[in-house]
C-alpha cells in the first residue's frame, strides 16, 4: 500500500522498493513492519471500543431501570473502586517501564515489570470478582434488574478482556525467556501493550459513567 | 507482508521508536492521578453545584482518556501516526454515533410510552 509511483510513472506500473526522490510518507517505500503490524493491532482495539460503546449506551438507557431492587448508590464502594482504579493506572505504567526495559534488552528489569504488571492486574481482577460476588450474594444479581443486567455486562466484559491480557501477558513472558527478544516477539509485546493501555482508558469511561455517577443518583 | 526494505528501518533494527521515554509514562502516570484524584474529589465529595457535576467529571474522564493517549499509547503528530489518528478519529466518530444516537431514540421513545402505572392497569 506505501509503494510510492515516481512522477514519470505510468498507473499500473509495479513501483519499485527502491529509495525515491519524490517526498510524503508514502515515498520512501513500504512502511516498517512495526508500524504496519502497530496499525492493524490499533484498528482491532478500535473496533473493540466501538463494541464497548454498544454496551455502555445500553448501560446508560438502562442505568435508572431498578424494577424496585438496588440501585448503583446502594452498591457501589468507591473505596474499592479507588483501588482498583490505582491498579490498573500503575499495572499500566509497569506496563510501560516493561516496554523501555526490553527495548534497552534489559530482561531481569522485563521481566520485573511484567511481574509487577501482572500482580496489579490480577488484584484488580480479584476485587472486580470480589465485588460482583458479594453483590450477586446480596440478591442484586444480573437477573435482578435492566439495570443489573446492563452493569453486569459492562463491567464484566471489561474484566474479561482484564483476564485476557493476564493470559497474554504471561505468554508473552514465556516467549521471551523461551526464544529472547526477537523481533516478532518485541512486536507482539508492542501490541500486548497496547491492548493493556487501552483497557485503562476502557476504564476511565466505566470509572466515570457507572461508578462516580452512579454513586450519586 | 512486504519485505523490509524500507530506507527507514536499518536492517536488524526494528526497534520501536515510539515505545516512549521513562519521563514521558512518569508524567503520564502524574497527570492521570491527578484527574483520578479530581474525579473523585469532583463526584464524591460535595463542594460542587450538583448539577454540573456530570458535566465535570465528562471533562475530566475525556482529558485523562487524552493523556492516557498522548503518554501512554504514543499517539503523536508525527508523520508514522497520521494512519493511527485517522483511524482514531473515524473511532470516535462511530462511538459518538453509538452512545448519543441510542440515548437520543431511547429518550424519545421513554416520552412517548405510557406511564408504568396506566400499564400495570391494562394488564387486569
Amino acid at each position: 500500500m506505501n509503494t510510492a509511483a515516481t512522477n514519470g510513472e505510468l498507473l499500473g506500473m509495479p513501483a519499485r522498493d527502491t529509495p525515491q526522490e519524490a517526498s510524503g510518507p508514502s515515498a520512501k517505500g513500504p512502511a516498517p513492519v512495526e508500524i504496519v503490524v502497530a496499525y492493524g493491532f490499533w484498528i482491532f482495539l478500535l473496533s473493540d471500543i466501538i463494541m464497548f460503546s454498544a454496551l455502555f449506551a445500553s448501560y446508560a438507557v438502562l442505568s435508572g431501570d431498578t424494577a424496585g431492587g438496588p440501585a448503583g448508590s446502594d452498591l457501589f464502594n468507591l473505596k474499592h473502586v479507588a483501588i482498583e482504579t490505582l491498579c490498573l493506572l500503575f499495572s499500566s505504567y509497569s506496563c510501560g517501564l516493561g516496554a523501555l526495559a526490553i527495548d534497552r534488552r534489559h530482561l531481569s528489569a522485563f521481566y520485573l515489570c511484567s511481574a509487577v504488571t501482572f500482580v496489579l492486574g490480577a488484584t484488580f481482577l480479584g476485587l472486580e470478582i470480589t465485588e460482583f460476588a458479594g453483590m450477586v450474594a446480596q440478591g442484586a444479581g444480573p437477573t435482578r434488574s435492566a439495570f443489573l443486567s446492563a452493569f453486569f455486562a459492562l463491567v464484566g466484559l471489561h474484566g474479561v478482556h482484564v483476564s485476557i491480557g493476564l493470559s497474554w501477558l504471561v505468554f508473552m513472558v514465556g516467549q521471551v525467556g523461551a526464544q529472547g527478544p526477537r523481533d516478532y516477539v518485541l512486536r507482539r509485546l508492542h501490541c500486548f501493550s497496547l491492548f493493556w493501555h487501552a483497557l485503562d482508558i476502557i476504564w476511565i469511561a466505566l470509572l466515570t459513567l457507572v461508578y462516580l455517577v452512579g454513586a450519586r443518583s | 507482508m512486504m519485505p523490509e526494505k524500507s530506507p527507514d528501518s536499518a536492517p536488524g533494527k526494528q526497534r520501536d521508536q515510539s515505545s516512549g521515554s521513562l519521563g514521558g509514562y512518569t508524567a503520564g502516570l502524574g497527570f492521570a492521578l491527578l484527574l483520578t484524584a479530581g474525579s473523585f474529589l469532583v463526584g464524591k465529595t460535595g463542594l460542587f453545584w450538583p448539577p454540573g457535576v456530570p458535566v465535570g467529571l465528562a471533562v475530566l474522564a475525556i482529558a485523562q482518556m487524552g493523556v492516557h493517549l498522548v503518554f501512554f499509547l504514543h499517539l503523536s503528530t508525527g508523520k508514522d501516526n497520521t494512519n493511527n489518528v485517522l483511524a482514531l478519529a473515524f473511532g470516535v466518530l462511530i462511538v459518538g454515533l453509538v452512545v448519543s444516537g441510542s440515548l437520543w431514540i431511547m429518550v424519545h421513545l421513554n416520552a412517548n410510552m405510557m406511564p408504568a402505572a396506566a400499564a400495570m392497569e391494562m394488564r387486569h
